[in-house]
């Protein structure tokens, strides 16, 4: 099926109202921080002042003995781990015997309010030992590096290392000959890239409120992108049987892979059970700053080759991803994808996942790719540049098709990229003058494009039949972005209903079934697919309900748009065959759960306008267009608000936000007025081109949205402030002091 | 009998190991099977790619191009080609 060949559609591809949308703009809903519970207690961790530090001692009497607290909790309060992954999650939550970043966790405390859990954690001695600290990607791997794991050896396919190091982890993907590739090129151009830590900057704090029942069975509100993975981390790290605890999840405000992981949940759940009553603990905002998983900051060599006609012949990089306290940096992600878009015939990545003093990393929409495309997508413009070639047309002649391998060795299924790009080379803002800078000022258009990969994984939906014909779809899959409106959607779709008659819920780890974390862009993508399976269980037994009821042969019933039929005499609308069940098979119902092994990949081109001040290096934004392919859009008002948000981040990226540290590895900026992110007034009016390139195994074409478009941003930005000034960011933010610089206007 | 053979493709980090070649055809119905088999043949490779019972830390496993959640544990086909890659994850 392709972009000619679309399915007609009832319900998917219309712009209906929101099912969450109204309990949010009018205050009703229920967000992490708002639970509360009778007899609740108030958590405050107690985190660490230094970035690197030995615990010698923690004494923890004084705050034990303040009137009104309930519970102190360390480490010494987690079972022992078993092994390393378990290891560096435990010390995670709270350090046992050293500290690795400023704001890592020790103690906590549950008292009678918030202020007092506050004061008596500041009662709570800690001895330490400070050590050198090292917070920057490179000079963490240098020889002379203060090492923050003793034990830690480089695990590559090579073989461990043979001595303490920073370095956690080294891969090496080769496709063909990169030597021979290079020598085949007329033009070569060869850059190093820094970029910094970055935050998902979600409004809502992390918060959970757990609480222990008399059996020992464990219940937990909590903020998250996944209730599952949230019972799951809570059992890894008890040791408690996974039918005893279950998750409730909240509303989310924002996450964007920051909620994927769990940091307030064992916490609360320890002191609830030491303190025998319910206990909150929400993170205040610099602890989400210091504490919480944000982004790698990173550094790229890369050197590309193409030929005089434009072809690329070769692409090599090296990757350092900070991963923060302990291994797991997207670095295998931003692999995957810097070069993916296009036909490569002889490349090398080696990438490199490097422990750092600072916060562990955790996902951040399309985890590890901004950063990569940013370095790969201002080589490949300097190319074009070089060649004389639109940048448009350079990226066409080179994009991958369906079965091309690329260098991290994968192959590409279904993909949309070329009418990507070609839906971007047609669209107004493409083909529409740049305009006259004010006086003094510099204009320049900048492109980029950027692949995806998306995600599938195991996702449930549960479809019940009431007895007036409406339904309740319900699933764990939490909803972030507006997925209840989607999944009912596809489930309208399905069931040939209005949507209307569809109320979908979120439901709990005790209620529903399993689904992987709600990230990856799958939700909408893998979840639609569980309940369009769910929904067409349901017309099965409801046929059955039918034959049943007019004792026909159950092939002998008929369904479509809402009416049973059997001959030309029998006939049941939905509802009226659902108010008739009752003594022709009972009750309907279906839980449907997939395990979504394949799923499409997403491609974004974006366009960036800029008028740059060369006295003070200010971007100002003047236009910018998001293309994208998305499959199917089953909501196109959301898939475009998803394209505007994710594009606003990664402006974000592009010209402001990154984390700032001292020599001693302190985090300067923790706090939403240094650490800035796009307002409205930083950018404009967002325009979005749908490119719907339907992938095949989904029923509707659907592929993910949500990740795509974080990527392409500070290339497309950094490659039009070259066109406007003539010089080539290579850091990220691109403030107006790294352009200065760019410039000569100030040193460095 | 007939043995399934799958194909692995060797990664050049590993390649010490295998003399220089890029891909091994071995038996085993799952990955661990092909593990071991490989391992076999080419003694050092187990230890390399999985920790005990499972993969090595931050690496996965593609049969057929998908990657295999179920890890050392996922079936293996006739002629189905393994890869091990490091590991992608999504926000």
């Amino acid at each position: 099926m392709n972009a000619q060949e679309k399915k007609p559609f009832n319900v998917v591809g219309e712009r209906l109202p929101r099912y969450d949308g109204a309990d949010k703009v009018t205050g009703k809903a229920i967000f992490g921080p708002d639970v509360a519970l009778p007899g609740m207690a108030y958590g405050f961790i107690l985190r660490s002042p230094h970035a690197h530090a030995r615990i010698l001692s923690i004494d923890t009497n004084r705050a034990e003995a303040l009137a009104g607290v309930y519970a102190v909790v360390t480490a010494a309060d987690l079972p022992p781990a078993e092994n390393m992954d378990q290891r560096y999650a435990r010390d995670n939550t709270f350090a046992s015997d050293k500290v690795l970043y400023v704001g890592h966790a020790v103690a906590a405390v549950a008292a009678r309010t918030p202020a007092l859990a506050e004061q008596a954690a500041r009662l709570i001695e800690v001895e330490y030992e400070a050590l050198p600290a090292v917070t920057d990607v490179l000079a963490a791997i240098r020889d002379d590096a203060p090492i923050l794991h003793d034990e830690m050896r480089t695990h590559s396919l090579a073989g461990r290392g043979d001595k303490p190091s920073n370095i956690a982890s080294h891969f090496q993907h080769v496709k063909g000959d990169p030597a021979q590739g290079f020598a085949e090129a007329d033009v070569i151009v060869e850059r190093e890239f820094h970029t910094q830590t970055v935050h998902q900057g979600y409004i809502e704090s992390h918060a959970a409120v757990a609480t222990w029942s008399d059996d020992g069975a464990l219940t937990i509100y909590t903020t998250t992108q996944g209730s599952f993975a949230v019972r799951d981390h809570v059992v890894w790290l008890l040791g408690l049987p996974m039918s005893k605890v279950r998750v409730i999840p909240t509303e989310v405000g924002g996450a964007f892979g920051g909620k994927n992981t769990s940091y307030v949940d064992v916490p609360a759940a320890l002191l609830a059970r030491k303190a025998r009553r319910p206990v909150k603990i929400t993170m205040p905002r610099p602890d989400v700053f210091l504490a919480t998983g944000p982004s790698s900051g990173a550094v790229f060599r890369v050197k590309m080759g193409a030929t005089r006609d434009g072809r690329i012949t070769a692409a090599q990089a090296e990757l350092f991803y900070a991963a923060g306290a302990y291994p797991g940096s997207p670095v295998g992600s931003g692999a995957n994808v810097m070069f993916g878009p296009y036909v490569i015939p002889h490349g090398q990545i080696d990438g490199y996942d490097v422990v750092t003093n600072g916060p562990r990393v955790s996902s951040y929409r399309a985890p590890g790719a901004t950063q990569a495309n940013f370095a790969a997508e201002t080589v490949i413009d300097e190319l074009t540049e070089k060649l004389g070639i639109d940048p448009i047309e350079f990226r066409l002649r080179n994009h991958a098709r369906e079965g091309d391998e690329r260098v991290d060795g994968g192959t590409h299924g279904s993909i949309g990229g070329i009418e990507t790009l070609e839906a971007a080379r047609t669209c107004a803002h493409y083909n529409a003058p740049l305009g006259d800078p004010r006086p003094g000022m510099r204009r320049g258009r900048g492109v980029a494009h950027g692949l995806w990969g998306n995600w599938g994984a195991r996702s449930s939906c549960m479809l019940s039949v009431n007895g007036d014909g409406t339904l309740n779809l319900v699933t764990s899959s939490v909803d972030l972005s507006g997925t209840r409106t989607t999944l009912a959607m596809q489930a309208a779709e399905a069931l040939e209903l209005p949507p209307e008659r569809i109320r979908p819920s979120v439901g709990d780890t005790d209620a529903t079934g399993y689904a992987d974390v709600s990230a990856g862009s799958r939700t909408t993508y893998a979840t639609g697919i569980a309940a369009i399976q769910a929904a067409e269980d349901v017309i099965a037994q409801m046929k059955a309900r039918a034959a049943a009821l007019w004792d026909v042969p159950v092939e002998r019933v008929s369904y479509a748009q809402g009416v049973f039929t059997s001959g030309a005499d029998l006939r049941f609308t939905f509802a009226e065959l659902a108010e008739q069940v009752t003594g022709a098979g009972g009750s309907v119902g279906s839980l449907a759960n997939v395990d979504v092994a394949e799923w499409g990949a997403g491609f974004s081109t974006h366009i960036a306008d800029v008028e740059v001040d060369p006295e003070t290096g200010k971007v100002t934004l003047l236009r910018y267009t998001i293309v994208q392919d998305v499959g199917q859009a089953v909501h196109p008002a959301m898939v475009e608000g998803q394209m505007q948000g994710g594009a606003t981040q990664g402006i974000g990226w592009a010209l402001y936000e990154g984390y700032a540290y001292n020599e001693k590895g302190q985090m300067l900026n923790a706090n939403f007025l240094d650490y800035k992110i796009p307002t409205a007034l930083d950018v404009p009016m967002l325009e979005t081109v749908i490119v719907e390139v339907p992938y095949p195994k989904h029923p509707f074409g659907v592929r993910g949205v949500g990740e795509p478009p974080i990527i392409p941003p500070p290339a497309a930005i950094a490659n039009a402030i070259y066109h406007a000034v003539g010089v080539r960011p290579d850091h990220l933010p691109m403030t107006p002091a790294h352009l200065l610089e760019k410039m000569g206007v100030i040193e460095s | 009998m007939i043995l399934t053979m799958a194909i692995v493709h060797i990664p050049p980090l590993m390649r010490d190991l295998t003399g220089g070649r890029d891909k091994v055809s071995v038996p085993g119905k799952t990955v661990a099977q092909v593990i071991e088999a490989l391992d076999a043949v080419y003694p050092g490779v187990k230890a390399r790619v999985s920790d005990g019972d499972r993969l090595a830390p931050g690496s996965a496993v593609s049969v057929d191009g998908v990657i295999a959640r179920l890890g050392l544990r996922a079936p293996a086909k006739a002629e189905s080609v393994i890869r091990f890659l490091p590991v992608i994850e999504g926000g």
